[in-house]
């Protein structure tokens, strides 16, 4: 009977684990999301937070923004010469830019960057007494270190897609014209007369929701490290694998929602 | 629940009556942050900091089982005991940053676990610590870690908390350019005098010392103690610490109490720290191996 019951129990208490990290990671974000409505507000480390996203992950942004844009370029020609449809080449560059690859590829290098960078600090913060400290300056720690950063991280990332969209076509357009022989003109004209206003929009709440995700995830996974150098080296683990993971599950959902027919 | 003789909800424990006279005099000797309550409960003798059975468990580890405790206004309590023994759990507790599961925790006759969120968080502003690794803001230089908490609150603009910082810092004996410096810069020494500085920047009425001379040589403990000597006094202050420093209990404390498996079992002058006549204490002041006091080993 044990044998039965045994694998039973750990799938059960493997479900309530996960369903009690789901519940408590939410709390953590309502209780952040909360102290953006109540004074005192920090907008210096609202500043410093959107500077260090949207300033500082804009190279590593752009550089793969640029080189998708190229790379989907001679794919999609390969494939659509087969069918003598690469005048449509244009067409899906554009979508699969502004609705996929660039709002997914740049939540991930910004998952690497800005989700480890969080959980390390605040994870350190956590391990030398630093966020006790905060509690014993009369400073809320979620208010002072989570809710700049979560707000920072939602409006941040918009930007940072907007940029990664306009260089991942330019992108495409570069080998497009000077390696594959499009007129330029013909390229951008079947760019922007595909494009629409919807198109773009999906991508940018989508980038908004992921650096709500990467925010949240480095914050939370540095609030809560444990122990000394290892803890916080699981917690930045975690918040970049956790991350990078949610932002994969959460585009399927959001495209499902603005697409599904 | 509130028992039918319980005081309202963030109002002084009956106490004897004070004279208006003697709230005046002592407001004249207390910290700036002291409210009109701790002026009314220290003229009416209320013990500034009491707790009553307080009881805290780990995850069924017992830490704290039922911990009674008093500390006299403006007096400086030292805490003694061996690691694990509950040390810092205490301190945590007085200072909310651990919910006890039992008892009774009273600041100036008020129980503060039953006041609400925001009255609590008030209360921490009457509050200093100083943490036993300093626990200094490395993001921030050094005068903006010193006036942290005037800062937050808004209660000085960034021009005046430099001034401030370079004057507090003065009273823990470094220069004002210190003030520039990343807390990365200092030495262990300067590290804990910063950490002084920020304890006292807000003029607290009640502070806190974890472990004040840990890390550091024989001589700069002994400058460390005698600056937390200094600034308690100047401030009029209540002080609470915990150390395992002999030397630093009998130079910092007017009191001295010993907890041992989550109780404390002695309390007496500092001054006889050694001496006490009680066996644990003794043993453990004095560093004795063989004594009530068993080191706990895991097999």
């Amino acid at each position: 009977m044990d044998l039965v019951l045994n694998p039973l129990a750990a799938v059960g208490r493997g479900v309530l684990g996960a369903c009690r990290t789901v519940g408590n990671a939410a709390l953590f974000a309502l209780e952040a999301v909360s102290h953006l409505f109540r004074p005192p507000f920090y907008g210096r480390l609202f500043l410093k937070a959107f500077l260090e996203i949207a300033y500082f992950s804009l190279p590593v942004v752009a550089l793969t923004a640029v080189f998708t844009g190229m790379v989907l370029v001679l794919q999609s020609y390969t494939g659509f010469a087969r069918f003598n449809a690469t005048g449509a080449v244009a067409n899906l560059v554009v979508l699969s830019i502004t609705r996929e690859l660039g709002p997914v590829l740049a939540g991930l290098m910004v998952a690497g960057r800005i989700s480890a960078s969080f959980a390390a600090e605040i994870g350190t913060m956590r391990v030398t007494d630093q966020i006790d400290a905060l509690t014993t300056l009369s400073t809320n720690p979620m208010k002072y270190l989570v809710a700049p950063r979560l707000l920072a991280g939602a409006l941040a990332m918009p930007l940072l897609v907007l940029v990664a969209d306009v260089l991942g076509v330019m992108g495409g357009w570069l080998i497009a014209t000077l390696k594959l022989g499009f007129v330029s003109s013909t390229y951008l004209k079947a760019t922007f007369d595909f494009l629409q206003f919807d198109d773009v929009v999906s991508g940018l709440v989508k980038a908004s929701v992921f650096g709500f995700i990467v925010a949240l995830m480095g914050t939370w996974c540095g609030y809560n490290s444990k122990g000394g150098a290892q803890g916080v080296g699981g917690a930045t683990t975690t918040a970049v694998v956790t991350s990078s993971i949610l932002i994969l599950a959460l585009d399927y959902v959001l495209t499902e929602m603005f697409f599904a027919q | 629940m509130s028992g039918p003789h319980d005081p309202p909800q963030g109002q002084p424990a009956a106490q004897p009556e004070a004279s208006t006279e003697a709230v005046n005099r002592r407001a004249e000797v207390l910290p700036p942050n002291t409210t009109q309550a701790s002026l009314l409960a220290a003229a009416a003798g209320v013990p500034k900091i009491r707790m009553r059975g307080v009881k805290k468990a780990f995850a069924g580890k017992v830490v704290l089982d039922g911990v009674d405790l008093e500390v006299p206004a403006q007096s400086s309590m030292v805490i003694l005991g061996g690691s694990g023994s509950g040390k810092s759990v205490t301190i945590k507790s007085i200072l909310g940053l651990v919910e006890p599961d039992e008892g009774v925790i009273e600041i100036d006759g008020v129980d503060v676990l039953r006041l609400p969120r925001r009255d609590r968080e008030a209360l921490g502003d009457r509050i200093g610590m100083l943490f036993q690794n300093g626990a200094l803001f490395d993001s921030l230089p050094v005068w903006e870690n010193v006036c942290f908490k005037l800062l937050a609150q808004k209660r000085i603009g960034r021009a005046q908390a430099r001034d401030r910082a370079a004057e507090v810092l003065a009273q823990v004996g470094l220069a004002a350019s210190v003030g520039d410096l990343s807390p990365s810069e200092l030495s262990g020494g300067m590290q804990k005098r910063v950490a002084l500085a920020r304890a006292i920047a807000a003029r607290p009425d009640i502070i806190f010392f974890d472990e004040p001379t840990t890390g550091l040589d024989p001589i700069m403990g002994a400058v460390i103690d005698g600056l937390i000597v200094d600034c308690v006094k100047k401030l009029g202050a209540t002080a609470v610490s915990i150390t395992h420093d002999m030397a630093s209990a009998r130079r910092i404390g007017d009191q001295a109490a010993m907890i041992y498996k989550g109780r404390i079992v002695w309390e007496g002058a500092a001054a006889t720290l050694g001496h006490s006549g009680n066996a644990m204490v003794d043993q453990f002041a004095n560093g004795e191996r063989e004594g009530p006091i068993q080191m706990e080993l895991r097999r």
